[in-house]
Protein backbone atom coordinates (compact mmCIF):
# COMPACT_ATOMS: atom_id res chain seq x y z
CA UNK A 1 0.00 0.00 0.00
CA UNK A 2 0.93 3.44 -0.88
CA UNK A 3 2.33 5.71 2.62
CA UNK A 4 2.12 9.19 3.00
CA UNK A 5 5.68 10.06 4.95
CA UNK A 6 4.84 13.84 5.74
CA UNK A 7 5.04 16.88 3.94
CA UNK A 8 7.35 19.85 3.59
CA UNK A 9 6.18 23.47 3.35
CA UNK A 10 8.68 26.38 1.84
CA UNK A 11 8.73 29.85 0.21
CA UNK A 12 9.35 30.09 -3.29
CA UNK A 13 11.12 33.05 -4.21
CA UNK A 14 12.13 33.49 -7.66
CA UNK A 15 15.78 35.34 -6.36
CA UNK A 16 16.58 31.86 -4.53
CA UNK A 17 17.01 30.09 -7.97
CA UNK A 18 19.52 33.28 -8.61
CA UNK A 19 21.42 32.55 -5.16
CA UNK A 20 21.59 28.58 -6.01
CA UNK A 21 22.99 29.36 -9.32
CA UNK A 22 25.33 31.72 -7.82
CA UNK A 23 26.44 29.80 -4.96
CA UNK A 24 25.08 32.08 -2.45
CA UNK A 25 23.80 29.86 -0.11
CA UNK A 26 26.59 30.45 2.65
CA UNK A 27 26.14 34.38 2.56
CA UNK A 28 24.75 36.29 5.25
CA UNK A 29 22.41 37.47 3.07
CA UNK A 30 21.38 33.98 2.23
CA UNK A 31 22.17 31.33 4.97
CA UNK A 32 19.25 32.24 7.41
CA UNK A 33 16.77 30.81 5.09
CA UNK A 34 19.16 27.89 3.54
CA UNK A 35 19.82 26.94 6.75
CA UNK A 36 16.36 25.81 7.05
CA UNK A 37 16.91 22.70 4.24
CA UNK A 38 19.50 20.20 6.06
CA UNK A 39 16.71 19.05 7.83
CA UNK A 40 14.52 18.10 5.14
CA UNK A 41 17.31 16.52 2.76
CA UNK A 42 18.00 14.73 5.36
CA UNK A 43 14.82 13.42 6.30
CA UNK A 44 13.83 12.99 2.65
CA UNK A 45 17.26 11.31 2.33
CA UNK A 46 16.47 8.47 5.05
CA UNK A 47 12.45 8.30 3.74
CA UNK A 48 13.18 8.44 0.07
CA UNK A 49 10.06 9.02 -1.37
CA UNK A 50 8.89 7.87 -4.90
CA UNK A 51 6.35 10.26 -5.68
CA UNK A 52 5.78 14.35 -5.07
CA UNK A 53 2.11 15.63 -4.72
CA UNK A 54 2.93 19.38 -4.75
CA UNK A 55 0.98 22.46 -4.17
CA UNK A 56 1.91 25.09 -5.55
CA UNK A 57 0.82 28.33 -7.71
CA UNK A 58 1.98 29.37 -11.05
CA UNK A 59 3.11 33.43 -11.83
CA UNK A 60 2.41 33.31 -15.82
CA UNK A 61 4.39 30.40 -17.33
CA UNK A 62 1.92 27.96 -17.78
CA UNK A 63 -1.17 29.54 -17.28
CA UNK A 64 -2.50 33.22 -18.92
CA UNK A 65 -5.69 35.24 -17.96
CA UNK A 66 -7.24 33.94 -20.81
CA UNK A 67 -8.03 30.78 -19.46
CA UNK A 68 -7.25 31.05 -15.88
CA UNK A 69 -8.13 27.35 -13.25
CA UNK A 70 -9.67 28.01 -10.07
CA UNK A 71 -7.75 23.70 -9.36
CA UNK A 72 -5.71 22.50 -12.02
CA UNK A 73 -3.83 19.03 -11.44
CA UNK A 74 -1.46 18.01 -13.65
CA UNK A 75 -1.50 14.46 -15.41
CA UNK A 76 1.48 14.20 -17.85
CA UNK A 77 4.26 12.04 -18.48
CA UNK A 78 6.80 15.22 -18.00
CA UNK A 79 6.35 18.47 -16.76
CA UNK A 80 9.43 20.97 -18.32
CA UNK A 81 10.31 24.27 -16.72
CA UNK A 82 10.83 27.27 -19.00
CA UNK A 83 12.15 30.78 -19.42
CA UNK A 84 9.84 32.63 -17.34
CA UNK A 85 11.13 35.98 -18.65
CA UNK A 86 13.19 37.69 -15.71
CA UNK A 87 16.17 36.01 -16.53
CA UNK A 88 15.86 32.95 -13.80
CA UNK A 89 18.07 30.03 -14.51
CA UNK A 90 16.22 26.61 -16.07
CA UNK A 91 15.51 24.01 -14.32
CA UNK A 92 15.44 20.19 -14.45
CA UNK A 93 12.53 18.66 -15.70
CA UNK A 94 10.38 16.42 -13.66
CA UNK A 95 8.52 12.93 -14.68
CA UNK A 96 4.91 12.36 -14.17
CA UNK A 97 2.95 9.86 -12.46
CA UNK A 98 0.33 10.08 -14.58
CA UNK A 99 -1.95 6.93 -13.29
CA UNK A 100 -1.73 8.43 -10.01
CA UNK A 101 -2.83 11.87 -11.28
CA UNK A 102 -5.45 10.33 -12.85
CA UNK A 103 -6.77 8.63 -9.79
CA UNK A 104 -6.25 11.56 -8.19
CA UNK A 105 -8.44 13.35 -10.34
CA UNK A 106 -11.32 10.62 -10.13
CA UNK A 107 -11.36 11.18 -6.79
CA UNK A 108 -11.23 14.93 -6.60
CA UNK A 109 -14.35 14.81 -9.49
CA UNK A 110 -16.12 11.93 -7.42
CA UNK A 111 -16.35 14.85 -4.68
CA UNK A 112 -17.15 17.61 -6.64
CA UNK A 113 -14.52 19.71 -7.36
CA UNK A 114 -14.59 20.69 -10.74
CA UNK A 115 -10.40 20.83 -11.67
CA UNK A 116 -9.25 21.19 -14.77
CA UNK A 117 -7.04 18.30 -16.27
CA UNK A 118 -3.85 19.14 -17.48
CA UNK A 119 -1.96 16.48 -20.23
CA UNK A 120 0.32 19.44 -20.73
CA UNK A 121 1.74 21.56 -18.37
CA UNK A 122 5.02 23.62 -17.80
CA UNK A 123 5.76 24.33 -14.11
CA UNK A 124 7.44 27.18 -12.64
CA UNK A 125 10.29 28.35 -10.05
CA UNK A 126 7.34 27.53 -7.47
CA UNK A 127 7.15 24.27 -7.82
CA UNK A 128 11.39 23.81 -9.17
CA UNK A 129 12.65 25.88 -6.62
CA UNK A 130 11.34 23.56 -3.63
CA UNK A 131 13.12 20.81 -5.42
CA UNK A 132 16.43 22.59 -5.54
CA UNK A 133 16.25 23.14 -2.14
CA UNK A 134 15.14 19.40 -1.00
CA UNK A 135 17.71 17.87 -3.45
CA UNK A 136 20.63 20.44 -4.44
CA UNK A 137 23.22 17.65 -5.90
CA UNK A 138 20.93 15.39 -7.78
CA UNK A 139 21.63 15.17 -11.63
CA UNK A 140 17.72 14.02 -12.32
CA UNK A 141 14.92 13.90 -9.85
CA UNK A 142 14.45 11.03 -7.55
CA UNK A 143 10.83 11.23 -7.66
CA UNK A 144 7.73 11.46 -9.92
CA UNK A 145 5.43 14.14 -9.64
CA UNK A 146 1.83 15.52 -9.03
CA UNK A 147 1.22 18.96 -9.52
CA UNK A 148 -1.98 20.51 -8.65
CA UNK A 149 -1.82 24.70 -9.03
CA UNK A 150 -4.27 26.65 -7.20
CA UNK A 151 -5.53 30.02 -8.88
CA UNK A 152 -3.75 32.65 -6.61
CA UNK A 153 -3.70 35.64 -9.11
CA UNK A 154 -6.94 36.50 -10.28
CA UNK A 155 -9.69 37.41 -8.55
CA UNK A 156 -12.12 35.40 -7.00
CA UNK A 157 -9.82 32.97 -5.31
CA UNK A 158 -11.09 29.53 -3.66
CA UNK A 159 -11.27 29.94 -0.14
CA UNK A 160 -8.85 28.65 2.30
CA UNK A 161 -11.79 26.54 3.58
CA UNK A 162 -12.03 25.29 0.09
CA UNK A 163 -8.07 24.50 -0.31
CA UNK A 164 -8.38 22.06 2.72
CA UNK A 165 -10.97 20.51 1.60
CA UNK A 166 -9.30 20.11 -1.56
CA UNK A 167 -6.41 18.26 -0.17
CA UNK A 168 -8.13 15.93 2.05
CA UNK A 169 -9.50 15.17 -0.81
CA UNK A 170 -6.37 14.42 -2.35
CA UNK A 171 -5.50 12.64 1.06
CA UNK A 172 -8.52 10.38 -0.28
CA UNK A 173 -7.18 9.75 -3.24
CA UNK A 174 -4.12 8.92 -2.07
CA UNK A 175 -4.91 6.67 0.92
CA UNK A 176 -7.56 4.82 -1.72
CA UNK A 177 -4.19 4.19 -3.86
CA UNK A 178 -2.93 0.32 -4.77
CA UNK A 179 0.16 1.29 -5.39
CA UNK A 180 3.39 0.54 -3.00
CA UNK A 181 5.03 3.88 -3.29
CA UNK A 182 6.07 6.31 -0.38
CA UNK A 183 4.59 9.44 -1.11
CA UNK A 184 5.60 13.28 0.02
CA UNK A 185 3.53 16.42 -0.32
CA UNK A 186 4.65 19.57 -0.34
CA UNK A 187 3.30 23.09 0.14
CA UNK A 188 4.79 26.08 -1.46
CA UNK A 189 4.54 29.71 -1.43
CA UNK A 190 4.31 32.70 1.43
CA UNK A 191 4.67 33.13 4.27
CA UNK A 192 3.65 36.79 4.37
CA UNK A 193 4.55 38.83 1.36
CA UNK A 194 3.30 41.91 -0.56
CA UNK A 195 5.21 42.49 -4.27
CA UNK A 196 2.17 45.77 -5.59
CA UNK A 197 0.94 48.46 -4.36
CA UNK A 198 1.90 51.29 -2.05
CA UNK A 199 1.83 48.60 0.57
CA UNK A 200 4.83 46.72 -1.33
CA UNK A 201 7.36 45.52 1.23
CA UNK A 202 4.76 44.79 3.74
CA UNK A 203 5.35 41.64 5.92
CA UNK A 204 3.71 40.24 9.53
CA UNK A 205 5.62 38.10 11.30
CA UNK A 206 2.51 37.97 14.09
CA UNK A 207 0.09 36.45 11.46
CA UNK A 208 2.76 33.86 10.22
CA UNK A 209 3.57 32.62 13.57
CA UNK A 210 -0.20 32.16 13.71
CA UNK A 211 -0.22 30.06 10.38
CA UNK A 212 2.98 28.22 11.50
CA UNK A 213 1.68 27.24 15.30
CA UNK A 214 -1.77 26.28 13.46
CA UNK A 215 -0.57 24.27 10.53
CA UNK A 216 0.10 20.66 12.06
CA UNK A 217 -2.75 20.42 15.00
CA UNK A 218 -5.00 23.20 13.93
CA UNK A 219 -5.03 23.88 9.92
CA UNK A 220 -8.61 24.56 9.91
CA UNK A 221 -8.18 27.69 12.21
CA UNK A 222 -6.30 29.36 9.25
CA UNK A 223 -9.42 28.95 7.21
CA UNK A 224 -11.65 30.82 9.32
CA UNK A 225 -10.24 34.29 7.74
CA UNK A 226 -11.95 34.77 3.73
CA UNK A 227 -8.89 35.15 1.20
CA UNK A 228 -9.42 39.11 1.10
CA UNK A 229 -9.12 39.06 5.16
CA UNK A 230 -6.01 36.47 4.52
CA UNK A 231 -4.67 39.23 1.81
CA UNK A 232 -5.27 42.14 4.75
CA UNK A 233 -3.06 40.23 7.51
CA UNK A 234 -0.54 38.73 5.11
CA UNK A 235 -0.01 41.17 1.87
CA UNK A 236 -1.46 39.99 -1.40
CA UNK A 237 0.98 37.33 -2.06
CA UNK A 238 1.20 36.16 1.56
CA UNK A 239 -2.58 34.85 0.07
CA UNK A 240 0.10 31.99 -0.97
CA UNK A 241 -0.37 30.25 2.23
CA UNK A 242 -3.33 28.43 0.27
CA UNK A 243 -0.98 26.23 -1.32
CA UNK A 244 0.52 25.42 2.37
CA UNK A 245 -3.51 24.70 3.47
CA UNK A 246 -4.10 22.37 0.86
CA UNK A 247 -0.93 20.53 1.07
CA UNK A 248 -1.67 20.33 5.06
CA UNK A 249 -5.23 18.88 3.73
CA UNK A 250 -3.20 15.98 2.15
CA UNK A 251 -1.66 14.86 4.93
CA UNK A 252 -4.61 13.56 6.44
CA UNK A 253 -6.83 14.27 9.87
CA UNK A 254 -4.74 12.56 11.92
CA UNK A 255 -2.61 15.43 13.68
CA UNK A 256 0.77 15.79 12.51
CA UNK A 257 4.17 16.01 13.87
CA UNK A 258 6.19 19.49 12.91
CA UNK A 259 9.79 18.34 13.35
CA UNK A 260 11.35 21.36 11.62
CA UNK A 261 10.70 24.75 11.32
CA UNK A 262 12.72 27.74 10.00
CA UNK A 263 11.90 31.42 9.86
CA UNK A 264 13.04 34.26 8.00
CA UNK A 265 12.20 38.29 7.02
CA UNK A 266 13.26 39.41 4.78
CA UNK A 267 14.37 36.75 1.40
CA UNK A 268 13.51 39.62 -1.38
CA UNK A 269 10.28 41.15 -0.13
CA UNK A 270 9.11 37.82 1.79
CA UNK A 271 8.80 36.83 4.84
CA UNK A 272 10.42 33.13 4.42
CA UNK A 273 9.53 30.30 6.01
CA UNK A 274 10.43 26.33 5.78
CA UNK A 275 8.64 23.36 7.84
CA UNK A 276 8.59 19.79 7.99
CA UNK A 277 5.15 17.91 9.12
CA UNK A 278 5.62 14.21 9.51
CA UNK A 279 2.36 12.15 9.35
CA UNK A 280 2.14 9.08 12.22
CA UNK B 1 -30.40 31.90 -4.08
CA UNK B 2 -31.03 35.69 -4.26
CA UNK B 3 -29.21 37.72 -1.48
CA UNK B 4 -30.91 40.28 0.16
CA UNK B 5 -30.05 43.43 -0.75
CA UNK B 6 -29.09 44.34 2.88
CA UNK B 7 -27.06 41.24 3.53
CA UNK B 8 -23.66 42.50 5.13
CA UNK B 9 -20.59 41.45 3.14
CA UNK B 10 -18.57 39.07 5.40
CA UNK B 11 -16.35 40.75 8.22
CA UNK B 12 -13.59 42.62 7.25
CA UNK B 13 -14.66 41.98 3.65
CA UNK B 14 -16.03 44.82 2.60
CA UNK B 15 -13.14 47.79 3.97
CA UNK B 16 -10.44 48.21 1.55
CA UNK B 17 -6.64 47.10 2.43
CA UNK B 18 -3.96 50.42 2.17
CA UNK B 19 -1.96 50.43 -1.29
CA UNK B 20 -3.82 46.92 -2.30
CA UNK B 21 -5.11 46.57 -5.43
CA UNK B 22 -6.66 43.27 -5.71
CA UNK B 23 -6.71 41.78 -9.03
CA UNK B 24 -10.44 40.84 -9.67
CA UNK B 25 -12.75 40.35 -13.07
CA UNK B 26 -12.65 44.39 -13.51
CA UNK B 27 -8.83 44.43 -13.62
CA UNK B 28 -8.44 41.51 -15.00
CA UNK B 29 -10.38 42.58 -18.28
CA UNK B 30 -9.12 46.33 -18.12
CA UNK B 31 -5.51 45.17 -18.03
CA UNK B 32 -6.08 42.06 -20.62
CA UNK B 33 -3.76 43.59 -23.82
CA UNK B 34 -1.39 45.11 -20.97
CA UNK B 35 -0.94 41.39 -18.76
CA UNK B 36 -1.30 39.66 -22.76
CA UNK B 37 1.90 41.48 -23.72
CA UNK B 38 3.65 40.64 -20.56
CA UNK B 39 2.91 37.25 -20.81
CA UNK B 40 4.30 37.47 -24.55
CA UNK B 41 7.71 38.08 -22.51
CA UNK B 42 8.67 34.84 -21.48
CA UNK B 43 10.30 34.21 -24.70
CA UNK B 44 13.72 36.06 -25.53
CA UNK B 45 12.46 36.83 -28.89
CA UNK B 46 9.53 38.80 -27.68
CA UNK B 47 11.99 41.17 -25.37
CA UNK B 48 14.28 41.95 -28.05
CA UNK B 49 11.62 43.23 -30.35
CA UNK B 50 10.24 45.15 -27.42
CA UNK B 51 13.64 46.66 -26.65
CA UNK B 52 14.17 46.92 -30.13
CA UNK B 53 10.76 48.69 -30.83
CA UNK B 54 8.44 49.52 -27.96
CA UNK B 55 6.07 51.30 -29.41
CA UNK B 56 5.62 49.04 -32.39
CA UNK B 57 5.55 46.09 -29.63
CA UNK B 58 3.20 48.10 -27.50
CA UNK B 59 0.61 48.40 -30.31
CA UNK B 60 0.92 44.99 -31.99
CA UNK B 61 -0.40 44.23 -28.22
CA UNK B 62 -3.53 46.96 -28.68
CA UNK B 63 -2.58 48.81 -25.35
CA UNK B 64 -4.91 51.46 -23.93
CA UNK B 65 -3.13 54.71 -23.99
CA UNK B 66 -3.19 54.64 -20.23
CA UNK B 67 -1.56 51.97 -20.59
CA UNK B 68 0.98 52.54 -22.62
CA UNK B 69 1.30 56.07 -20.85
CA UNK B 70 2.05 54.20 -17.65
CA UNK B 71 4.73 51.65 -19.57
CA UNK B 72 6.68 54.35 -21.55
CA UNK B 73 6.89 56.25 -17.43
CA UNK B 74 8.02 52.95 -16.45
CA UNK B 75 4.89 54.08 -13.73
CA UNK B 76 4.67 50.80 -12.12
CA UNK B 77 1.27 52.13 -9.99
CA UNK B 78 0.12 53.78 -13.19
CA UNK B 79 0.64 49.98 -14.58
CA UNK B 80 -1.22 48.46 -11.90
CA UNK B 81 -4.35 51.58 -11.54
CA UNK B 82 -4.69 50.11 -15.70
CA UNK B 83 -5.34 46.63 -14.85
CA UNK B 84 -1.66 45.11 -14.36
CA UNK B 85 -0.61 42.11 -12.57
CA UNK B 86 2.40 42.32 -10.66
CA UNK B 87 3.20 38.34 -11.40
CA UNK B 88 3.20 39.64 -15.94
CA UNK B 89 4.05 42.92 -14.84
CA UNK B 90 7.27 41.05 -13.37
CA UNK B 91 8.53 40.12 -16.88
CA UNK B 92 8.26 43.64 -18.03
CA UNK B 93 10.03 44.97 -15.22
CA UNK B 94 12.79 42.39 -15.73
CA UNK B 95 13.33 43.79 -19.59
CA UNK B 96 14.49 46.92 -17.38
CA UNK B 97 16.52 45.05 -15.27
CA UNK B 98 14.64 45.83 -12.45
CA UNK B 99 13.76 43.27 -9.37
CA UNK B 100 10.55 43.23 -7.32
CA UNK B 101 12.58 45.29 -4.92
CA UNK B 102 13.33 48.11 -7.25
CA UNK B 103 9.79 48.23 -8.20
CA UNK B 104 8.63 48.42 -4.51
CA UNK B 105 10.74 51.27 -3.90
CA UNK B 106 9.31 52.66 -6.76
CA UNK B 107 5.41 51.99 -5.22
CA UNK B 108 6.41 53.13 -1.74
CA UNK B 109 8.23 56.15 -2.89
CA UNK B 110 11.28 54.92 -0.86
CA UNK B 111 14.83 54.67 -2.44
CA UNK B 112 15.97 51.21 -3.18
CA UNK B 113 18.26 51.31 -0.43
CA UNK B 114 15.60 52.40 2.15
CA UNK B 115 13.54 49.79 1.03
CA UNK B 116 15.77 47.40 1.57
CA UNK B 117 16.74 48.75 5.18
CA UNK B 118 12.59 48.50 5.50
CA UNK B 119 12.42 44.68 4.64
CA UNK B 120 15.70 44.17 7.17
CA UNK B 121 14.11 46.28 10.18
CA UNK B 122 10.82 44.36 9.75
CA UNK B 123 12.92 41.11 10.05
CA UNK B 124 14.91 42.39 13.50
CA UNK B 125 11.57 43.77 14.74
CA UNK B 126 10.69 40.65 14.57
CA UNK B 127 13.70 38.87 16.42
CA UNK B 128 15.09 37.48 13.31
CA UNK B 129 18.97 38.78 12.14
Amino acid sequence: MARIIGGYFTSHVPAIGGAIVRGDQEEPYWKPFFDGFPPVREWLEAERPDVAVCFYNDHGLNFFLDKMPTFAVGAAHEYRNEDEGWGLPLFKSFAGHPDLSWHIIEQLVGDEFDVTTCQSMLVDHALSIPFELAYPDAQEWPLKLVPIAINTVQYPLPSAKRCLALGQAVHRALASWQGAEKIVVIGTGGLSHQLDGERAGFVNPDYDRFCMDSLAANPEAICVDSTKEIVRKSGSQGVEILNWIAARGALGAAPARETHRNYHIPISNTAAATMLLETA
Amino acid sequence: MTLAPDTPPPPGDSAPIFGTHLFDGCAAAKGYALNAMCFSFNEAANREAFLADEDAYCQRYGLSSEQLAAVRARNVLAMIEAGGNIYYLAKLAGIFGLNVQDVGAQQTGMSVDEFKAMLLAQGRKAGED
